[in-house]
């Protein structure tokens, strides 16, 4: 029974996702002059140089990490939405520490790193702490924080960081020794995906075979029966957020050491929604997260080459991302297949 | 210092205040009656910006800045129904189906404008209108309170308007009756014969439609433009709004009115030596904080009541 639900879940998850490109195909139909092309590019493009399935690998490394921090705080039913805030202040953290210290080469970018990682799980542990505290919503508070903490990563690198020789609003150069090195050859692929790997595998440990895994579980599936069975829910929701901003601000840290030479984000990124979209992809699955970051940057890549080649804007991926997240969280699209199969494994069994 | 009093003490800051609270107030509204239903919506962000972009869009093809309204408010509804179908017949956490809805808005918008006016950041190209300013007859001869008062755009009045329907559809009608009965206690509306859904989906509706005409301000009266993600986090802002307001019509217009005073504050102080990064800083940190107050507020309350139970019960 498991196993089968298991397969149903996974069939129903690839349905939703056909549906979903099946509209951003009918959409690319209506909209291009050269319908064929801008699909081919689309689903394609990226497999055709190294270069481009480079830039996949890129753009799976922030993802995975906040997928991982979302899944995390969702997995204790907490919807802190604050992974945004978290990942940009990460990596104005480590901006401040690449630029203003001198540090040797492989110390340099990992205690950048850390305090990345320190600063994203302060900022999230704060919609946790009002929540515990005052009971105010932590989805408000945390959509709140996101502003407060774009303004606030502007003025650091504004007053303290900037390069004002560089004409735009960026910060000095990041210390050589405090950068990543490139992995593969041709790309931009750096160390991170290394330590994003890692960062995967500890979490999964940690959600599926420690203690403090099973109470954010448990306290997520049912806090009043978690309360119950002695478990500090409390504790364990500030828990579960630090951690979630922990590895969001670490992220953040890793994506401006390892791609950037100057920081240069003028908005929040936005890796933080799409941090939540790869957890809903995983069902806040640790194991799967890597499934969901790859496709969801293998789709934005996808389509990042169909806008500079065809007539087509990439922004096709976003109603591609809404109507997935839409449908795998949909609980009853196609629950009556679910009933059916749950009422023949019953029948088989009592024969 | 004294520069910002007299800021502050000024006919036009007063004017602005008015001016910005719009938009937050209608989506509060929005936020009102869902929550009033029992479903928190946190897709106003998302209508706003759908809504907005569809006023400029029709109001452009049909030059008729009434149309290019009609048609945000309707847009603003069918996306409200849409929310409610992925939430009550889908059966998609509606946090996580209104985030999807967030985020097909913050996309598809640019898409379409691409699309339509050939930009992926501002309408310029179109040829839009904005909808007409009113002047009151005798308020605007009045000295000080006519210049902050009179003048305004129409959909500032009908936000204001929209205040006391709300409050005369929730607490003085049938339907709002239920729409209460539905949030407080679902189970026991559904007992005497409400449809649950029926209720919510009605209510999700006009929450959509509130936030049409939210968005239609931003591009139709506050500027005479679409740009991306215009909104700027008002649906989100709204929605704290409401809950600080103590989730009824007159609480949420004093909290918007608040968030719309620091809005302006904002906007005003950038002539001031403070940070500007400091001053857009305002609007989002006072609504945290109050948001805090409020809550901490409510919980202490519910404390006091449960304490005078048990004592009740010990008598």
């Amino acid at each position: 029974m498991f196993k089968q639900k298991r397969l149903f879940e996974l069939s129903r998850t690839i349905l939703a996702i056909a549906i979903a490109l099946l509209i951003a195909l009918v959409t690319i139909l209506f909209v291009s002059e050269e319908p064929a092309k801008a699909l081919s590019t689309f689903l394609l493009g990226p497999l055709k140089s190294v270069r481009h399935f480079g830039n996949v690998l890129e753009m799976m490394i922030p993802l995975l990490f906040t997928g991982l921090a979302v899944s995390i705080m969702f997995s204790a039913a907490q919807f802190n939405l604050g992974a945004e805030g978290a990942f940009f202040l990460g990596g104005i953290a480590s901006t401040y520490i690449a630029v203003r210290w001198a540090l040797p080469n492989v110390i340099h970018p990992a205690f950048a790193i850390l305090l990345g990682g320190v600063v994203g799980a302060v900022f999230c542990g704060i919609p946790a702490i009002l929540k515990v505290k005052w009971n105010a919503s932590e989805l408000v508070s945390s959509l709140m924080l996101n502003y407060v903490a774009l303004f606030l990563g502007l003025y650091i690198i504004n007053y303290f960081l900037r390069d004002v020789n560089a004409g735009a609003m960026v910060s000095y150069k990041l210390a050589e020794s405090s950068k990543l090195i490139k992995m593969i050859p041709g790309t931009r692929v750096h160390f991170g995906i290394l330590i994003a790997v890692l960062m995967v595998v500890l979490v999964y440990y940690l959600m599926y075979r420690t203690r403090w895994g099973y109470r954010i579980r448990l306290t997520g599936l049912n806090s009043s029966f978690a309360r119950y069975s002695g478990i500090k829910t409390a504790s364990v929701i500030v828990l579960a957020q630090l951690l979630g901003g922990f590895i969001a601000g670490v992220g953040g840290s890793i994506e401006v050491l390892g791609m950037y030479r100057r920081f240069s984000w003028q908005t929040l990124p936005g890796y933080g929604w799409d941090g939540i979209i790869v957890a809903i992809l995983a069902r806040n699955n640790p194991a799967l997260i890597p499934v969901g970051a790859f496709f969801l940057a293998y789709l934005r890549i996808g389509a990042d080459l169909m806008s500079r080649t065809s007539d087509v804007q990439s922004e096709v991926v976003y109603i591609i991302q809404g109507v997935m997240i839409v449908l795998i969280a949909a609980e009853s699209f196609l629950a009556h297949y679910r009933h059916k199969l749950v009422f023949k494994e019953a029948r088989n069994r009592s024969t | 210092m004294s520069n910002f009093f007299n800021i502050i003490f000024s006919v036009d800051f007063g004017y602005a205040v008015l001016r910005v609270t719009t938009p937050i107030l209608f989506a509060a509204m929005g936020a009102l009656i869902s929550d009033k239903a029992g479903v928190i919506n946190i897709a106003l962000e998302g209508m706003m910006l759908i809504a907005a972009l569809t006023g400029v869009i029709v109001s452009a093809l049909a030059q008729s800045a009434g149309l290019g309204l009609l048609a945000a408010v309707i847009m603003g509804a069918l996306v409200g129904m849409l929310l409610a179908y992925f939430a009550l017949n889908l059966k998609t956490d509606v946090i996580l189906a209104a985030i999807a809805i967030n985020l097909i808005a913050m996309g598809g918008t640019v898409f379409v404008l691409f699309v339509v006016g050939g930009d992926k950041g501002i309408s310029s190209s179109l040829p839009s209108l904005v909808l007409p300013k009113v002047t009151i007859p005798l308020i605007n001869k009045i000295p000080v309170l006519g210049s902050i008062l009179s003048g305004h755009n129409i959909l500032t009045y009908g936000a204001f308007l929209s205040v006391y329907l709300m409050y005369i559809f929730i607490y003085k009608t049938p339907l709002g009756l239920r729409i209460r009965a539905v949030g407080e206690n679902p189970h026991a509306a559904d007992s005497v014969g409400i449809s649950v859904k029926k209720v919510q989906y009605i209510a999700l509706t006009l929450s959509g439609a509130l936030a049409g005409f939210g968005g239609a301000y931003m591009s139709m009266g506050y500027v005479s433009w679409f740009s991306k993600n215009m909104t700027a986090g008002r649906g989100f802002i709204a929605l704290a709004a409401e809950a600080m307001g103590g989730a009824t019509p007159q609480g949420a217009m004093a909290t918007s009115l608040l968030f719309g005073f620091f809005d302006a504050l904002s906007n005003s102080l950038q002539s001031l030596r403070i940070p500007a990064e400091f001053v857009q800083m305002i609007p989002y940190l006072a609504t945290v904080i109050g948001l805090v107050i409020y809550a901490a507020s409510k919980t202490r309350q519910i404390k006091r009541i449960q304490a005078q139970k048990e004592r009740d019960a010990q008598l």
